[in-house]
């Protein structure tokens, strides 16, 4: 709840909702972004960025190297698998 | 040190080790007063358990684990009024799977669950306001938890609610603002803190701007840090810096995540949606001014606290207990009375040992080195 965990965002959704959909470790899964848009970082922009995501709701930008690291150390503290799993049984 | 063998980088773990024993060799801390660090954020104390960087430091450092995980701090009341919430026949009450197991007074949201109440788990508020379209008919309520970290989210969910009339979703907000906290900490009188690491998530939405009143006023080093064994043992050596160089500034290691002004769009919708209370309950340290929120009047119909009366009782923290002494450093978890015996992970009586971000739970879990040196040493 607390970590967030790195995706990547696939497709806008819905541009005035600001929900994209991102692909965290292959788990697919639709995400609020309105906290990474503004003026210079308008949605349609956002495909193909990677971001940190706490509780569907990307939150940061990221490059792709933090991505992996994050996503790393996660899987180390054992919390990459445990947030995963609640992502594929909420994502229907 | 076993632990550095998993390091990502065992090099450069090895050089920062290094470095901070250097810079402790020319400080002058005596023997029976060691530096104490607060790691405030409960991200941080797992990772310093599960890297074991505690037991990579000198003796003349203690790091002290701090109230940052949300899950934890929970007052059973609270958990008694979700209890109520959610047993309404009415009502489906949607939580974040960490919140399920924290123990109530008389039960969790799981036993709720497990006695029939209609209790399910989302990963994102948004997944709750998604069952509230699904179910017009019934009550969807969102357990509102977390500090600053996910305090945007559901205020975005609120505000996405509202635009859409979704009006059978509301919030029971325990929303909880990290500054206040750290103030009442520092002015806790058995206080003994030297520096602090500050949390990087929550810095991530409210900038590290917020804390220069922890080195202007009270003097003390603040550093924001990652969550990368290496980010921390860097943060530390940067506390220690300050410390020696006699400097007590806000100094920012985890720049490539933390703005120092925050996220604009975030703290928006947290001013918007979201007011101070003028007290919140916290378990272990009592009540603290001004550190929770609440929703504002124009939001009163996303209210769960209006919509539904609450029994809004306050319950005391069990009298075995020591987590308020241990947050603040004075005793360590294994010094707690009921430490591993009336207090495990499975069965926990105290807030500490509730989540994996808990200081107990971690000491449980990982145990370490430091722990076996101090029992040895102790007399």
């Amino acid at each position: 709840m607390c970590l967030g965990i790195p995706g990547r965002i696939l497709k806008i959704d819905d541009e005035t909702r600001k929900l994209a959909t991102v692909d965290v470790s292959g788990v697919r899964r639709q995400v609020n972004i309105a906290c990474i848009v503004s003026d210079e970082h308008p949605v349609s922009s956002c495909v193909g960025d990677w971001v940190l995501i706490h509780v569907g709701f990307a939150m940061s930008r990221i490059d792709e190297a933090e991505a992996a690291l994050t996503l790393q150390i996660l899987t180390e503290l054992g919390e990459a698998q445990a947030e995963l799993e609640t992502m594929r049984l909420t994502a229907a | 040190m076993k632990y550095v063998d998993e390091f990502r980088d065992r090099d450069k773990a090895k050089i920062l080790v290094t470095e901070i024993d250097a810079l402790v060799a020319t400080m002058d801390i005596p023997d029976d007063r060691p530096l104490q660090i607060m790691e405030v954020c409960g991200g941080h104390t797992h990772s310093i358990f599960r890297y074991g960087v505690e037991g990579m430091l000198p003796k003349e450092i203690e790091l002290v684990h701090g109230p940052g995980c949300p899950v934890c701090v929970l007052p059973m009341g609270r958990v008694d009024d979700c209890v109520s919430i959610a047993e309404r026949p009415d009502v489906i009450f949607t939580t974040f799977g960490d919140a399920m197991r924290v123990p109530g007074s008389k039960k969790s949201l799981l036993q709720a669950k497990a006695d029939g109440a209609d209790v399910r788990m989302v990963y994102s508020p948004m997944d709750a306001l998604a069952i509230a379209r699904a179910n017009p008919e019934r009550e969807v309520v969102f357990f509102g938890l977390g500090f600053e970290t996910t305090m945007p989210s559901t205020a975005l969910t609120i505000l996405q609610a509202e635009a859409e009339g979704t009006s059978n979703f509301s919030v029971f907000c325990n929303h909880i603002t990290i500054v206040p906290t750290i103030k009442a900490i520092l002015d806790s009188p058995d206080l003994q803190l030297d520096g602090f690491l500050g949390p990087g998530h929550v810095s991530m939405v409210i900038g590290a701007a917020p804390y220069e009143f922890i080195a202007d006023h009270y003097k003390k080093p603040m550093v924001v840090a990652g969550f990368e064994p290496l980010d921390i043992l860097q943060s530390i050596w940067m506390v220690l810096k300050q410390i020696k160089e006699g400097r007590a500034e806000v100094e920012n290691q985890y720049a490539r995540i933390v703005p120092y002004e925050g996220n604009e769009a975030a703290l928006g919708a947290v001013a918007r949606v979201y007011e101070l209370r003028e007290h919140f309950e916290w378990r272990g340290l009592g009540s603290i001014d001004h550190s929770g929120v609440r929703l504002r009047e124009n939001y009163a119909g996303f209210d769960a606290e209006r919509k539904f009366a609450v029994p809004n009782v306050r319950i005391a923290d069990p009298s075995a207990c020591q987590c308020g002494e241990v947050l603040k450093g004075v005793i360590k978890p294994w010094q707690c009375k009921v430490f591993g015996t009336a207090c495990t992970p499975e069965q926990p009586l105290g807030a500490l040992m509730v989540s994996s971000e808990g200081a107990c739970a971690a000491y449980f879990q990982y145990g370490g080195q430091k722990r076996d040196r101090q029992m040895a040493a102790a007399p």
